[in-house]
This record gives C-alpha cells, sequence and structure tokens, in this order.
C-alpha cells in the first residue's frame, strides 16, 4: 500500500483489563476497525479506520473503549495547521474534492452564545408556567392585512393556509435516501405526536409515510425527485427549497449505490442512478420565475397548503427574502451556514454562507421596514443547539425553528461528519439493510418527542422569566436580547442593545 | 403472564443479549470479573444467518413439554416460569430432546441450564431484555 | 371405593394424577404400587450408582406430592385382578376396591432368558427398580469383576453407573453392536469405541452358553471371569391385569388415542402399553419416561372427564455415557444425510418431504428441533432444508413460522 502521509487524527483506546473480547465492538463497526485476533486472543484495532462515531463505545458492556484525539502531530505552525497539512495530503493522493457533512464545524463566532435573555424582576413579573397557562402554539403563514366584510356585513375569511405547530419546533428536510427509513418514520412518528411538522427533503415521501401527510411538509427541489401531484397534496405544505445552508449554490448528489429499490421507487428514478440536484432550479431565474412556481404549486395543491421557500443564508439574504415574500410564498425558510448535510464540499460547507444569527435578523427588519413582515412567516434552521437558541431566534424575529442535527443527534447521531460514506453505524445516514435496523424507530421517535417536550418546557421557563406568557410576544422582541462582547456593527445588525444598556 | 418476545426485525446480532446474560447468571458483581477470559455459556443464544439475526430463549410455553419430559422432575413450572432445580437435574438431556425451541442447553456442570427470566439472579429482571440496544428482545404481557 | 383407582406409582402414574387433577380437584384418587418407594424416577438408577443423584433427589415429586394432589397411597400392594363388571381391583392382601375409572400404569419386567448355570449364580442381577439398584451396589466393590448381558440401553447405563466402582466390566450381546434398538451402525460402534476407551470389554454376536463358578462361556468359546452378573436383555410389559380380563393386547396392552383400553373405563400408560407411532402410524411399544407421563396425563384428564388426545408419540431417546451424549428419534426409514466429524455424528432420515428421524451423537445441541419436526409432519419444502441439515436452527423456518416461535 502507498504511503498516505496520514496518522489517524483519533484513536482507539481500550482497556485491556476490562474487554472481555464479547467483540460487540467489531460487529457494530461497519468500518471494520475492530476485530478479533484468535491467535492473540485479543480484541486489535486500526484507529486509521475510526470515524469516531462512539458506537463500539457506547455498546461496549464494560466501557473498556474510548476515542482520544491523537496527540501525534505536525511541528506546531499557527498557519499551517495540521488539518490544513492532512487535508493537502489527502488532496495530493486522490485528486477530488473533499467531502465532509454535517454542519461548518470551524471557530466562526456563535452569535446564538453573545446574546443574553432577560428576566422579570419587580414590575412586570415573571410568570410560573407550572401555575399558569402558557402558550408554545404557533401559526405558520400569511396573515391578511386588514378585517375585510362581504355586501351583508359579515366578516370575510380571508385567512390564507396555516400551518398550526404545538411547538415552534420543526423537523428540517432530510431526503429519504440522505437518510434511512427508520429515521425518516421517527421522525414522522414523533411529529405527529409533537403536533408539527416534519420534512420529506428532496428525495420524495415513501409510500408508507402518507399516513403522516397531516404532519409533513413535501419539499420540491432542483432535481424535482419524486414530486407528482399525490405527494404535493400528501402533505400539509410544499416547500421549495432553493438552497441549503450548509452548502450555498450548490445541488445535491446521492450517489447510485443508494439508490436501492424503495428509494428509486420514491424519487422515481432508475436504481443505481446517481441523483443529482442541479445548482439551480433550472426554470428559475428571477424573483418572477420564482413566483410561477410558487403559484403553480398553490394551484396543484388547490390553494389549501402554505408554500415555504427555503434559501441558504447568503451575503444578500434579506433582499431575497423580501423577493420571496413579494413572490407570494406563505413562509420563508431560511438556513444558516451551520446547517447540516449528508454530504457536502469541505471548502463550500465550510467558507460560504453566513450566520443564521445575522441573515435572520437582517431579514425581518428588512420586512418589517417595507412592511410586508405579515406576508409571511420566518423559519431558521442551521444550528439550533437548545430551547436558549429557540427564544433567542423567536426574539430575533423567527416565527418558529428548523432543527435536524439536534434531531439525528436525538437518534443517536453522534456527529463524526462521515454521513458522505453511508456506513453510519447509527443507522441514521445509511442505506446499508444491517445498518439501517440499527434505529428502531420505537426508540427513535420516542427519544425525539422526549427532546423536544424537554426543549418546550425550557422555553416555556424562560419565557416565564420575562413576563411573556405567549411565544407571539416573545417574536421580534429584540429588547429581550442584549449582547454581550459585540461590536457596534455586530449589535446593530442584530438589533439589540449590549448588556448593560 | 410476562414473556420475553423476539422481533427479530430488529436484532442486530451484536450478542450483547448473550454476554448480559451469561453476566447475570454469573453471580459475580461486576462483568469484568464474570466473563474475562471466560467462553461465556448463555441460555440466550443469537442464531445468524445471511443478514438475519434473532436471539431464542426459553419460551415459557403453558404447555410445557420439557417438564412432562423430565425424568427427574427437576423441571418444573412455577407461576408460569418453567424453573429447572440444577440440583435434581443429572444432565440426561431428555429435554433437549424434546424442546422444539432448542433453548434448553447444558451448562459448564453437566446440569442443563435455562432461561429463568433472571428471576432467581441478582439482575431481577431480564438481563438480555435491558442489554438489547434496539429493544428486539421486550418483556411484555401480550392479549 | 374410589372414583379414581391408579395402578403404578412411576411416571405414567403420576402423569395420572396431575392429569385428573387438572379437572377434578377432587374426586378420590387410590393409587396402588408394589415398590413400598415415594414416586422415584426410574432411569435415575444408574445415575445413583454413579454418584449423580441420591434417594432424596431421585424422588420423581416432592415429598408432599401425595398430600398436595389428596391421593390415598398404597405402596407395597399389589393388584392381583381387576372385575371389570363390578369395576373393582382386589389386592394381594384380600382388599377390593371399587373404581369409576382405573389406570393401568404396571410398567414392565426384565426379561430373563433361559441360560445354562444361571441358577447357580449368586451374585446375579436385572436393573430396572431402585432395589434392583441398592442390590447391585451392595455386591460390587473395586475388586467385583462384573460380567453384563445385554447391550442395550439398560445393559450400557448399568455400564456407566458401576464401571468406576468395581475392577472391570463385560458386555455380552447376542447383537452384533452396541444399542441397535437406536442407533445405526456407525453410531453403534462410535458408541463402542468410546466405551471401549473407558475400559469396557464387549462380547458381540456372542452369548452366553453356559455360566460356571464365576466364569461364563460364550457360545464363540470364549470365557469371561466374573463376581457379579447383570440380566439386561430386555423387558416384558406386565399386561396380565387386562388380558386376564379379555382386554386387546398384542405385546402391550393396546390403548388409543385417549390411553383408553379396549375395555370400558379403564386406561393404561406407560411401558405397559402400546400406541401409535405418529411417525410410522404403527402401534408401538414406545417405552419411555416422557411418552409414560404424557400417556398418563392424557388419561387422567380424560378419566377426569376433560378431553385430550394423545396422538403425537414417536419414539425418542436421550441417553449418554460419560458425557458422551446421544438423542435419537423417529423411524429410520427414507434417505439419508450423514455428517460424521470426529465423536460427532449426525443422521438425518426423510422421505416423502418429511423429517421421519435423526440420530444425534456427541453433539446434541438443540435436538428437539428436529425431533419437532418429525412430530409436527412438517413439510420440508416449507423449510430450508439445507440449514437443517447444517444443524438443528429456528433459521431454517420461514419468517412466519419464526415470528410465531418467538414474537407470539
Amino acid at each position: 500500500m502507498a504511503i498516505d502521509f496520514l496518522y489517524p487524527e483519533y484513536e482507539i483506546k481500550r482497556d485491556r483489563d476490562k474487554c472481555i473480547c464479547c467483540r460487540v465492538c467489531e460487529r457494530q463497526c461497519a468500518n471494520e476497525a475492530h476485530w478479533y485476533d484468535p491467535e492473540l486472543q485479543m480484541m486489535m484495532c486500526d484507529s486509521a479506520k475510526c470515524v469516531n462515531c462512539h458506537r463500539c463505545v457506547a455498546l461496549c458492556p464494560t466501557r473498556a473503549l474510548k476515542i482520544v484525539k491523537t496527540d501525534h502531530t505536525f511541528k506546531e505552525n499557527a498557519n499551517w495547521t495540521g488539518e490544513h497539512i492532512a487535508e493537502i495530503y489527502r488532496q495530493a493522493g486522490t485528486g477530488g474534492v473533499l467531502l465532509s457533512s454535517m454542519g461548518n464545524p470551524k471557530k466562526y463566532p456563535i452569535y446564538w452564545d453573545k446574546m443574553l435573555i432577560n428576566a422579570s424582576q419587580v414590575t412586570n413579573p415573571p410568570i410560573d408556567p407550572l401555575r399558569e397557562p402558557m402558550e408554545t402554539k404557533v401559526f405558520l403563514g400569511a396573515k391578511p392585512g386588514k378585517v375585510e366584510f362581504n355586501s351583508k356585513g359579515e366578516i370575510k375569511n380571508n385567512l390564507p393556509p396555516q400551518l398550526k405547530l404545538e411547538v415552534p419546533i420543526m423537523f428540517s428536510a432530510m431526503s429519504y435516501g440522505s437518510i434511512s427509513y427508520n429515521a425518516h418514520e421517527s421522525l414522522a412518528r414523533a411529529a405527529r405526536e409533537l403536533g408539527t411538522f416534519y420534512n420529506t427533503g428532496e428525495g420524495g415521501l415513501h409510500e408508507d409515510f402518507y399516513k403522516y401527510g397531516a404532519n409533513t411538509i413535501v419539499q420540491v427541489a432542483s432535481g424535482r425527485f419524486g414530486v407528482h401531484k399525490d405527494y404535493l397534496n400528501a402533505g400539509a405544505a410544499i416547500e421549495i427549497k432553493m438552497g441549503q445552508g450548509a452548502k450555498p449554490g450548490i445541488g445535491g448528489h446521492l450517489p447510485g449505490i443508494k439508490v436501492r429499490e424503495d428509494i428509486s421507487r420514491t424519487r422515481m428514478i432508475p436504481e443505481g442512478s446517481d441523483a443529482i440536484s442541479p445548482a439551480p432550479h433550472h426554470d428559475i431565474y428571477s424573483i418572477e420565475d420564482l413566483r410561477q412556481l410558487v403559484y403553480s404549486l398553490k394551484e396543484a395543491s388547490d390553494y389549501k397548503k402554505p408554500v415555504i421557500v427555503k434559501i441558504a443564508a447568503v451575503h444578500n439574504v434579506a433582499a431575497i427574502a423580501s423577493g420571496i415574500a413579494r413572490g407570494g410564498a406563505d413562509i420563508i425558510a431560511i438556513d444558516g451556514y451551520r446547517g447540516g448535510t449528508g454530504a457536502a464540499p469541505t471548502r463550500i460547507r465550510d467558507n460560504v454562507g453566513i450566520p443564521i444569527e445575522l441573515a435572520l435578523a437582517a431579514v425581518d427588519q428588512r420586512l418589517r421596514e417595507e412592511g410586508i413582515r405579515n406576508n409571511v412567516s420566518i423559519v431558521v434552521g442551521g444550528s439550533i443547539r437548545s430551547s436558549a437558541d429557540v427564544v433567542k431566534a423567536i426574539a430575533l424575529g423567527a416565527d418558529a425553528v428548523y432543527i435536524a442535527t439536534s434531531a439525528l443527534m436525538a437518534l443517536g447521531c453522534h456527529l463524526c461528519r462521515s454521513c458522505q460514506k453511508g456506513n453510519c453505524n447509527w443507522g441514521i445516514a445509511t442505506q446499508r439493510p444491517e445498518l439501517v435496523r440499527r434505529l428502531n424507530p420505537d426508540i427513535g421517535y420516542k427519544r425525539l418527542v422526549n427532546l423536544v417536550t424537554a426543549w418546550n418546557h425550557e422555553i416555556k421557563e424562560i419565557m416565564g422569566g420575562m413576563g411573556i406568557n405567549s411565544i407571539e410576544s416573545l417574536r421580534g422582541n429584540r429588547l429581550m436580547l442584549r449582547g454581550i462582547g459585540l461590536t457596534e456593527k455586530e449589535l446593530s445588525i442584530l438589533g439589540i442593545k449590549h448588556a448593560g444598556e | 403472564m410476562k414473556r420475553i418476545y423476539v422481533n427479530e426485525k430488529w436484532c442486530l446480532g451484536c450478542h450483547l443479549c448473550e454476554y448480559y446474560c451469561a453476566f447475570a447468571n454469573s453471580g459475580k458483581d461486576s462483568m469484568v470479573k464474570a466473563l474475562k477470559n471466560v467462553t461465556i455459556n448463555p441460555r440466550i443464544r443469537i442464531e445468524e444467518h445471511g443478514g438475519i439475526s434473532f436471539a431464542v430463549s426459553c419460551r415459557h410455553c403453558e404447555e410445557p413439554i420439557c417438564t412432562k419430559s423430565c425424568i427427574t422432575g427437576a423441571l418444573t413450572v412455577n407461576d408460569g416460569v418453567i424453573q429447572i432445580d440444577k440440583d435434581k437435574c443429572v444432565g440426561c438431556y431428555t429435554c433437549i430432546l424434546t424442546c422444539p425451541y432448542g433453548a434448553i442447553v447444558p451448562s459448564d456442570t453437566g446440569a442443563i441450564q435455562k432461561c429463568e427470566l433472571c428471576i432467581n439472579n441478582s439482575s431481577g429482571k431480564p438481563a438480555c431484555v435491558a442489554g438489547c440496544p434496539n429493544k428486539a428482545i421486550v418483556f411484555e404481557e401480550k392479549e | 371405593m374410589s372414583k379414581y383407582v391408579i395402578i403404578g406409582n412411576s411416571a405414567a402414574a403420576i402423569g395420572c394424577v396431575e392429569g385428573i387433577r387438572q379437572i377434578d380437584k377432587k374426586g378420590d384418587i387410590t393409587l396402588i404400587a408394589s415398590e413400598p418407594h415415594h414416586t422415584y424416577s426410574r432411569p435415575l438408577i444408574s445415575y445413583l450408582l454413579y454418584g449423580k443423584t441420591d434417594e432424596q433427589r431421585m424422588k420423581y415429586r416432592p415429598n408432599d406430592f401425595y398430600k398436595k394432589n389428596k391421593v390415598t397411597k398404597k405402596l407395597g400392594e399389589t393388584v392381583v385382578s381387576i372385575d371389570k363388571k363390578n369395576k373393582t381391583v382386589t389386592l394381594k392382601s384380600g382388599e377390593v376396591i371399587g373404581y369409576e375409572k382405573l389406570m393401568v400404569a404396571t410398567g414392565s419386567n426384565p426379561f430373563i432368558p433361559p441360560m445354562e448355570g444361571l441358577d447357580s449364580v449368586k451374585n446375579k442381577f436385572t436393573f430396572m427398580t431402585l432395589d434392583d439398584a441398592k442390590a447391585l451396589e451392595k455386591a460390587i466393590s473395586k475388586n467385583t469383576r462384573v460380567l453384563i448381558v445385554g447391550a442395550g440401553l439398560i445393559g450400557l447405563k448399568c455400564v456407566e453407573g458401576i464401571l468406576d466402582r468395581v475392577a472391570s466390566v463385560d458386555v455380552v450381546d447376542l447383537a452384533n453392536r452396541v444399542l441397535p434398538s437406536i442407533l445405526d451402525e456407525t453410531g453403534s460402534e462410535l458408541v463402542k469405541k468410546f466405551l471401549e476407551k473407558k475400559g469396557v470389554r464387549f462380547y458381540l454376536n456372542d452369548s452366553v452358553e453356559k455360566f460356571d463358578k464365576n466364569k461364563a462361556i460364550l457360545k464363540s468359546g470364549k470365557s469371561v471371569g466374573y463376581d457379579v452378573v447383570v440380566i439386561a436383555v430386555g423387558v416384558r410389559p406386565n399386561i396380565s391385569l387386562i388380558k386376564d380380563i379379555g382386554g386387546k393386547c398384542q405385546r402391550a396392552i393396546i390403548t388409543n388415542n385417549k390411553c383408553e383400553t379396549s375395555i370400558k373405563d379403564i386406561y393404561a400408560a406407560g411401558d405397559c402399553t402400546e400406541s401409535i407411532d405418529c411417525a410410522s402410524g404403527e402401534y408401538k411399544v414406545m417405552a419411555l419416561l416422557p411418552n409414560a407421563y404424557m400417556q398418563g396425563e392424557t388419561a387422567g384428564i380424560n378419566m377426569a372427564g376433560g378431553t385430550k388426545l394423545y396422538d403425537n408419540a414417536i419414539l425418542m431417546n436421550a441417553i449418554g455415557f460419560f458425557g458422551y451424549h446421544m438423542i435419537t428419534a423417529g423411524d429410520y426409514v427414507g434417505e439419508t444425510y450423514e455428517s460424521l466429524d470426529g465423536e460427532n455424528y449426525k443422521k438425518l432420515f426423510y422421505k416423502d418431504n418429511r423429517l421421519m428421524g435423526f440420530i444425534m451423537i456427541g453433539d446434541v445441541m438443540r435436538a428437539g428441533i428436529y425431533t419437532s419436526l418429525i412430530k409436527n409432519k412438517t413439510d420440508l419444502n416449507t423449510i430450508d432444508f439445507e440449514l437443517i441439515k447444517e444443524k438443528p436452527q429456528l433459521m431454517a423456518f420461514s419468517k412466519k413460522k419464526r415470528s410465531e416461535f418467538l414474537a407470539k
């Protein structure tokens, strides 16, 4: 084997005193990092194959395993970091584009962590959510600007279609293909139990999941995979995917090897063929074109379902959002640069797009200024990590949030960021049946329900502390936020005051 | 009666049930102490072939043929749980001859052993169920 | 007068008590047996000598069994006749007991063929009952040379029981191989070799021509010295009670699938009976403790007014010597599949898409899966026969069947 210059980034550490050679690590590692040596009667391992997904660690019954970051290092260099060097070696070896998955892991500022939430003291007293009603229900969709009456003087129902969310949290788009059947089932069942929505992503809707339609958002992306009339009408809303935070400006790519029978049928493409979503929608080159698609979809679904347009947070996001609002969308979904993905070119993932916090503040501000904020709801995603992030997003102006990475973690994802390899040991980002089986939706959906329920409790607690008893009163309530360690410019974009002000 | 049910759809073939079973019945207080350098002889066994796997242990039949066949009276039904009196058992294997599930196996002492739902060991409830990472083995009341 | 009278006190009789009590919790049960002992497991007598059990542990049911089941026991008493018209039984003591339902579970007795000089042998034993075993135990020591006539199940089990406690064991049998009733030639050879390695000497295809003082002269001309002789050539079912009153008998008492004899209200079970072997469809004596128990239980349930059929009995056996185990079942007919690996031997017999019988020696793990294929007459087209040949496994069944087995 040619030398690849690479030393494993993580090392498998086995406590030999504790290892009982049960071989569960070997059986559970799809990367074949562990094996049993009958001669030595010992478990062996190859750290180079380890993706640090912790499957073996989690299942080891004697806790004999851990994965540690290697202390092997290149000569210290603040400019040429080990990561840069290793990536150069890798590309020099393969000549290929580096691929990664999940969200941007780089050390960019996380604005959620630079904003603090207010609480009431003395005046406008806090509310105890255990004793008093606390509303986290949200309606997404365009809100009419005025009350209208018919000729008889009766109020006209001019309310466009809405999505009713019991919690201000939805599961964002992940296609069947990028994630497994069992992951989809878990999300669908959790959405139904929680009274919220999950999103098919661009892979169509598996026939088994039509029964969850009332809690499903069906997506239409540039590849139009699996899109047909029944599909458009199967869900509660239709989402047009213009872009994705993890890889703005480029399309998706599901390798043919993952396009197995079920996926081929669901996506309506031949088995084994690569599913390539073009970077643009080939029929959309302007806001007017987008408006046509929005209305085509509304027409196809009898104007009964809200249409969402999802974009990646990019530099001129506010202007784009304004166009989308004017293009007839009911909901705008904005995906920040830390949003996850099943596969993206590393350079794109790590260097393209902007933080969702800034994008959200800018969009909300712009739509308000233009007086069209009520024409659309805003949903943001791209690394919502906790209930505090949810509260801050809503205070910045979001109606609700999309979560996906957090949801996958609830299902077992350990953020090893190797989805693109298709060997997900947790049964999430894989189509290998023996791996998919590892995610039992009976367990998975319950964990999702637990997570969102826990967050919702916390949201109520935080709202109560602020003396707010309805999530509607929190939306865009930037007075509830203060910046910490932010520059004047950042504060001004976020539209918040600094702590102490 | 609560029984152990196995759903092969969710079985990963990880064999942890076998190890948790062996540990629970070892009488030791740590798995390392119980199973280090030991070839386990569990009362639940995984069958695997062609990507399918599932665990097999005593079904605690309502009409158990093993207890009726037992030549010593060592196998008895107590509150629905089929139990083995290892002291009485002479290891004639007539139960192995008759059990249609192949769920009775020889123990290391010559007597036979079988799943007793962990009622007499330190686990107190089926250790295989608790140790199954994917709910392929459940302990529940049906019907 | 007792509602139920049971003659016998072994597996069939106990099964009968437990069968009756499943239906009728109160009706009087009188149990009469010639042996004075609390019910014990006869097959355990070899284990008793081998030291694997003792008299307390070999009790087939706990000490409070009779009391708990409200059984009036008359142990050490023998029934000499049945009056089917008046529905009574008469004991040796002269006592007459009336019955509504009668169970005959009289078992069998060792058969002792005429052999020249046998009368002059002072230390001769059969190997059937606890008393037999205890008598034999008294007669042997580290210096005893034992001659066992019969290389069948009883003879070889006796070998296991005493081999380590005596100076030598010689086994003579008319047949040309050991355990001919349950093994094929390959199997017999494996077992014979195994036992020879343990020190047993076999004289097969041979018989005792004459017993001299401490020496047996064999037909082949060989002479075998002995101090103790054990006769284990076979058994005869005890059928006279039924035969005497005109009940239908062949080799044993004929019973139907409710375990009734041909005489009204008289049932029979265990080694004294013949019933249908579901593998071959023929009447057979299927003398094995599990069969006896299940016959007895079936009879008991029917006697008490319940309904139960005994209709899937087969010939089967589990036996082992010094940890070398063998399990066999069914009929040895049809095509065969064989595998031999050292001391592990397996042979499957199949015909008309059914497993008819099997022999497993050494590795007998999960043999019951094969047994149930025979009993259930499973169509081999519905299972993966290749997998079943490899080893007994539930994997060979369809997904639906597996789910019925394990998930329901």
